[in-house]
């Protein structure tokens, strides 16, 4: 795909209303642009929401809340920081922070990527959910929140503690999983077990979990350019649920 | 308030409160252009029906006296609350606050300010109070006993500047632009459960004690018969107003440090405190019986300014984004990074607060 030649347009966001800048996003991607370089942005929401197919986006600034929420295949690089609400139910494609983000980034999340760079705020990637191929994964390079895979019902976040800037904090805040019931987080380093959710204990991860890992780190070191061979370098221990969907007979008895 | 008429078509606003604050340590004087352009970055966090600013450093000229902002629903009521104010103190300046119509500001009220100072011969009954006690029983008397008139700001040298519209909206009328100040906050008001009106805008403030909140207190009934208790009253209708009684109750009363307050807001869980160094630990627990009645529960993300500094806190789980920035001097708190990058586009630092632990910002000496 990169090598085709895309129809480009760079737009510049400066004291853009979001209504304005997203109206004029989808009215080129239908005219069949599918490279967008965003300038300047800061602030506007919902930026490549509920966009669907092979669209890349380079967005230089700071997005506001809701980016990519129910979006399905675009490609997404911020080359700063993102706000609240990455990825709300987002459907596939890939979104690439070379920052920090907010809250809640991944809610619900049912395909594709979220990677980020530095740290993460609370109830990232709460409600995750995963069906036969598509299987979300949040990669986060810093240190996380609470709440972090709160009610998970699939999919995989990949939490490194690596690129923070919080030397004191833990790697992941209180409620970690808390009633996780599918998917699984792999942390890198020690899960502090007081931060886990109820029930919940770190496990070592196995062989088919380590070829898991390196793929997704190798994407993930390539997006952001660091060096996928040091994030390896580390130990890594997962976090599964330990039960499946706990109230499956709650209305509807098997 | 009146419900949508045509509500079969009503398109819902997904919202929520924006704060904004800035604090210049070595009191750098910061134009009134940098918070009005954060809040009005901010535009779609409110909906028309509350905003407001607090602002420190802008009475250098009336800087010992207690500078009174009044509210009226008219000529009349300003007229009775002046008539009180002149029993219990000696106004050295009077006058409207300045004010520009704007047309998206519809029906203000009469805004007038007072530059007072104690009266040395005080009202029977008052004569036993120490100064700062006597100005406050001055704000509650007004605001329950005066109708139609309230108080909204009673500090020295601060102000705060509030009403019913959105946060430029509010700012041009107020002529904001105007001012400069050391520590500015900013409100954009998306009212949930109580009305949008003048009183109910953010800041709520007590002598210096101003704060901005976005989120909800849950515990408002609570609070507010504690603070009854103790001789606060409540009128303006709105949760937040328990928090600025709450802080002089705490912190100027009862001697609590900011960080003590902090944590009797948003207090450690008890497994938290189980594992804290035991002197700690006898701490927290102490804290969390005596003043279990001035614990906030409900989502929050607050803003505290008074003339010594800025801090800003969570509700324990944060249930409201809360970002604090820095640049040389300046320490930016905010519900969006982009609010700080709109009046700051290069950062020092910029980091996420941890939920409950309070950023407190002092102003150098």
């Amino acid at each position: 795909m990169a090598t085709r030649a895309r129809k480009q347009l760079t737009l510049d966001a400066r004291g853009v209303y979001y209504r304005q800048l997203n109206e004029r996003i989808r009215q080129a991607a239908s005219q069949g642009v599918s490279r967008f370089v965003l300038n300047n942005v800061n602030g506007q929401r919902y930026i490549a929401t509920g966009l669907v197919g092979d669209l890349v986006f380079d967005i230089h600034g700071v997005p506001g809340q809701d980016m990519a929420a129910f979006m399905c295949g675009p490609l997404i690089r911020v080359s700063g920081n993102a706000q609240d609400g990455v990825g709300n139910t987002m459907d596939g494609g890939k979104v690439v922070i070379d920052g920090i983000a907010g809250d809640v980034i991944g809610y619900a999340m049912r395909g594709g990527r979220i990677y980020v760079r530095g740290d993460v705020g609370y109830r990232v990637g709460i409600h995750m959910k995963a069906y036969m191929d598509n299987v979300p994964v949040i990669v986060v390079g810093g240190k996380s929140g609470d709440f972090l895979g709160e009610y998970m019902a699939g999919g995989i976040i990949l939490l490194l503690g690596m690129f923070s800037d919080k030397r004191c904090s833990p790697i992941t805040g209180r409620s970690m999983g808390t009633g996780m019931h599918g998917g699984v987080i792999y942390v890198r380093g020690e899960v502090p077990e007081e931060q886990l959710g109820p029930g919940l204990h770190a496990q070592p991860v196995g062989a088919d979990d380590l070829r898991t890992i390196r793929g997704i780190v190798k994407d993930y070191a390539r997006e952001l350019k660091l060096d996928g061979e040091d994030i390896l370098s580390g130990g890594f221990m997962k976090v599964r649920p330990f039960s499946h969907r706990p109230y499956g007979n709650l209305y509807v008895p098997a | 308030m009146k419900a949508a008429h045509r509500d079969f078509d009503f398109q819902k606003d997904i919202s929520g409160c924006g704060i904004f604050g800035v604090i210049h340590k070595k009191r750098g004087l910061l134009p009134g252009e940098m918070p009005i352009r954060a809040m009005a970055c901010m535009h779609d966090r409110g909906n028309g029906l509350g905003a407001g600013y607090a602002a420190y450093g802008i009475y250098p000229e009336f800087a010992d006296k207690y500078a009174f902002h009044l509210m009226c629903d008219d000529e009349a009521g300003v007229d009775a609350a002046e008539q009180l104010l002149r029993r219990f103190f000696d106004v050295a300046e009077s006058e409207p606050i300045p004010t520009r119509r704007v047309p998206a500001v519809r029906k203000p009220p009469v805004v007038w300010r007072y530059f007072v100072s104690p009266k040395k011969d005080r009202p029977a009954g008052y004569r036993s109070l120490d100064e700062l006690d006597y100005v406050v029983s001055v704000v509650m008397r007004i605001n329950t006993r005066v109708p139609g008139a309230f108080v909204f700001s009673s500090g020295k040298n601060m102000g705060a500047f509030k009403g019913v519209g959105f946060p430029e909206d509010i700012a041009e009328f107020y002529r904001l632009e105007e001012y400069s100040a050391f520590i500015w906050t900013g409100h954009n008001r998306f009212p949930t459960n109580t009305p949008g009106w003048w009183g109910g805008a953010h800041p709520f403030t007590l002598l210096d004690w101003s704060i901005v909140h976005n989120g909800e207190i849950s515990s408002y009934g609570i609070n507010r018969r504690y603070l009854c208790e103790n001789d606060y009253e409540c009128t303006l209708m709105t949760d937040t107003e328990v928090v600025a009684y709450l802080l002089d109750l705490l912190i100027r009363k009862h001697g609590l440090s900011k960080q003590m307050a902090a944590k009797v807001f948003a207090p450690p869980f008890w497994d938290e405190i189980e594992r804290m160094p035991k002197a700690e630990a006898e701490a927290m627990r102490a804290l969390r019986i005596t003043y279990g009645s001035a614990m906030l529960n409900g989502p929050f993300a607050i803003l505290v300014a008074d003339n010594s500094g800025l801090f800003g806190l969570n509700d324990r789980i944060k249930l409201r984004p809360l970002l604090v920035a820095e640049k040389d001097d300046m320490v930016f708190m905010s519900s969006e990074e982009s609010a700080v990058r709109e009046v700051c586009p290069e950062l020092d630092r910029v980091w996420m607060p941890k939920a409950g632990e309070p950023v407190i910002v002092n102003l150098e000496a």
